[in-house]
């Protein structure tokens, strides 16, 4: 079994050991044989795996650094920009993960030292670990659009991480008079939730539609196709027919390339368009702890193991969700939920020195059309043989003739989804 | 026919529920995690439109599993007569929107291993809103005419039928909706049961029993 550091630590008493989480720069440190976990990121998939070791072996420390207080869930986020949801139902605390004996720490992780297996925070303290596992999300390339500068994000919100964005986009929409032009960019491939952009498209024209119906939204893409884009070209024809105009790569090079926040001017390659409301969704790469601590390869994105989830550049540390290169899998909630549960049966194996379970893996992914009109795409994956992929061995789409009524069905399945899977992340 | 079980691990279904205490079986506990972001927690879900899973009869479990898993009827009776562990399920073609192109993913071992866990868990019956008069009618539905496969109120698991009691109401009415619609097959007996339910009391029968199931909350 792996043991601390102790020879920085071993002068401690166990009363400043207790006193770790907030004295300055005293490491929290267990002595003695207890295993340590810290998790980096208490999202889809940070606050399952630090649960589902909890539950595995309740002898596992393990703690649990979030940046913010509340989390708020990017699922069910485009309902509450349609205005069908009050921001609150997508807010959840982290007091429930705390009954598990899981210490939360409401700070930013800023740095992770490999060598001295230590994660230090913005608050100044550190963890130490045995096992890190860094569950960071999304962050988006800098400077992949220009003019998009922090300013330009307060005017053209990304809401592309839930909360604050989220509420800023939907008051955009609600400032908006009839007539006006809301233009949606999706980034280029890989990114969180491919079909959220077109969700969004959804639930934008679902509030136009009743509320300002000469309004029109343009989705300038940086992608030639994207995810259910069958059944979603089919949805906007049944319920938003001539509102939503798609523009593929090929007829804006690329999408857009350039924003003036000022003027609210959008820019492709070929044109400028001057819009009332911008949702500017940017290229995106792994959270920057995930960066930071030297996770990433070039491709801004991090390589792992896909049987455990362990980083292949560095051995002990662990990235789960959407920084993750999990091949065949979707960076979404579900699917960084499933990967949360093998990674914790894979970190508690190796701190236990036990052989793990065949991983198995799930995605299931609901979008909202409209209010009696949901769609999803589900699929389970096993590991290739020879590791070198996730592999889809079942699933796919709902079908392109469902019936009104099944339409109907999946839109209740998703709010059971939602209500089930906050349950798992948050109680 | 449906067979009727006195108890839940018959002879050749013990072999599944033996694996229900090899509580530290790592392959089992990493198949069900699978299942329980959508289903809750141990299988008691928290969405009203997803359906309990915990405490379902293991042969009941697997009957829906394999339905969902062989959409075709023939194909679905020679994978039952294949196994001998299959002995005792009756399944039946059953309507889903997701579930079946879930189930396709995993092998009969695996759903055995789904099958065992699930049945092993305790049912937490959820609070939910019900009026009244309408479960003091479906009970008078219930006793007349389900009691017979669905014992102790609903409750029972050990006739290898669904758990009634505390089945959430929208997920009871889309099931019974599948049912009377024929897009869910059922035993002879049942059916023959749901058409008298319809032509006497019709839909609102219905709706009265999805208030009582409801109501059955400990």
């Amino acid at each position: 079994m792996k043991t601390l550091n102790r020879r920085d630590f071993i002068k401690l008493g166990s009363g400043s050991v207790l006193a770790g989480t907030t004295a300055m720069s005293i490491p929290h440190v267990a002595l003695g044989a207890t295993k340590k976990v810290v998790v980096i990121g208490g999202g889809a998939g940070g606050t399952i795996a630090a649960k589902y070791i909890r539950q595995a072996d309740s002898s596992i420390d393990v703690t649990l650094i979030e940046t913010n207080k509340e989390y708020y869930t990017c699922f069910m986020s485009n309902e509450v920009i349609g205005g069908d949801r009050k921001i609150d139902t997508i807010k959840h605390s982290y007091e429930g993960l705390k009954k598990h004996g899981i210490n939360v720490v409401n700070s930013m992780a800023t740095a992770v030292d490999a060598d001295k297996k230590v994660v230090m925070t913005a608050a100044g303290d550190s963890f130490s670990f045995d096992r890190l596992i860094v569950s960071p999300g999304v962050t988006f390339k800098d400077g992949a659009i220009e003019g998009y500068d922090a300013a330009a994000e307060e005017a053209m919100p990304h809401a592309w991480k839930a909360g604050h964005q989220t509420a800023l986009l939907r008051k955009q929409l609600e400032s908006m008079d009839d007539g006006g032009l809301v233009v949606i960019s999706p980034p280029p491939n890989p990114f969180r939730c491919p079909p959220g952009p077109y969700e969004r498209a959804c639930q934008i024209a679902h509030y136009l539609k009743h509320n300002k119906p000469k309004s029109k939204i343009l989705i300038l893409d940086a992608k030639d196709k994207f995810s259910k884009q069958g059944l979603f070209t089919q949805g906007w024809k049944a319920r938003y027919d001539g509102m939503i105009d798609w523009v593929p790569a090929a007829e804006t090079g690329g999408g857009i390339k350039a924003v003036d926040a000022s003027s609210m001017t959008v820019s492709t390659d070929f044109d400028d368009y001057e819009v009332d409301v911008a949702n500017i969704i940017p290229p995106q790469k792994a959270g920057k702890i995930a960066e930071l601590a030297g996770l990433t390869d070039d491709s801004g994105w991090c390589p792992v193991d896909l049987g455990t989830f362990e980083s292949t550049l560095h051995a002990g540390m662990y990235v789960i969700g959407d920084a993750s290169i999990a091949t065949g899998m979707p960076k979404s909630g579900y699917a960084a939920n499933s990967q949360a549960k093998v990674c914790a049966a894979a970190v508690v194996a190796s701190l236990n020195d036990h052989d793990m379970a065949d991983p198995s893996y799930v995605n299931t992914c609901y979008s909202l059309v409209a209010p009696d009109y949901g769609i999803s795409v589900a699929a389970v994956y096993r590991l290739a043989e020879d590791r070198s992929s996730i592999a889809k061995v079942a699933g796919g789409l709902t079908p392109s003739d469902a019936s009104a009524d099944a339409l109907q069905r999946e839109v209740q399945y998703a709010y059971s989804w939602y209500d089930n899977i906050v349950a798992d992340m948050f109680t | 026919m449906l067979k009727k079980l006195i108890a839940v691990c018959t002879l050749t279904a013990a072999s599944v529920c033996q694996t229900v205490y090899a509580e530290s079986d790592p392959n089992t506990t990493m198949l069900t995690n699978t299942c329980v972001a959508c289903h809750g927690n141990v299988g008691n879900s928290t969405g009203p439109a997803i359906p309990n899973i915990a405490g379902l009869s293991p042969i009941y479990f697997i009957g829906a599993m394999l339905a969902y898993k062989y959409e075709d009827e023939d194909q679905l009776d020679e994978i039952i007569d294949a196994d001998v562990d299959f002995e005792d399920v009756e399944a039946f073609p059953r309507y889903s929107t997701i579930m079946g192109r879930i189930a396709k993913g995993y092998t009969e071992e695996e759903i055995k291993l789904m099958a065992a866990y699930f049945s092993s868990q305790e049912a937490v019956r959820p609070a939910q809103t019900f009026d009244v008069a309408m479960a003091a009618e479906g009970k008078k539905l219930h006793n007349k005419y389900c009691e017979k496969c669905h014992e102790n109120e609903g409750r029972s698991a050990d006739d290898d039928t669904g758990v009634l009691a505390g089945q959430w109401q929208p997920y009871f009415l889309y099931s019974m909706h599948d049912f009377s619609n024929g897009e869910r097959a059922m035993p002879k007996k049942m059916k023959k049961t749901l058409d008298k339910i319809s032509s006497t009391v019709g839909h609102t029968g219905i709706e009265q029993l999805a208030h009582y199931y409801a109501s059955v909350q400990d």
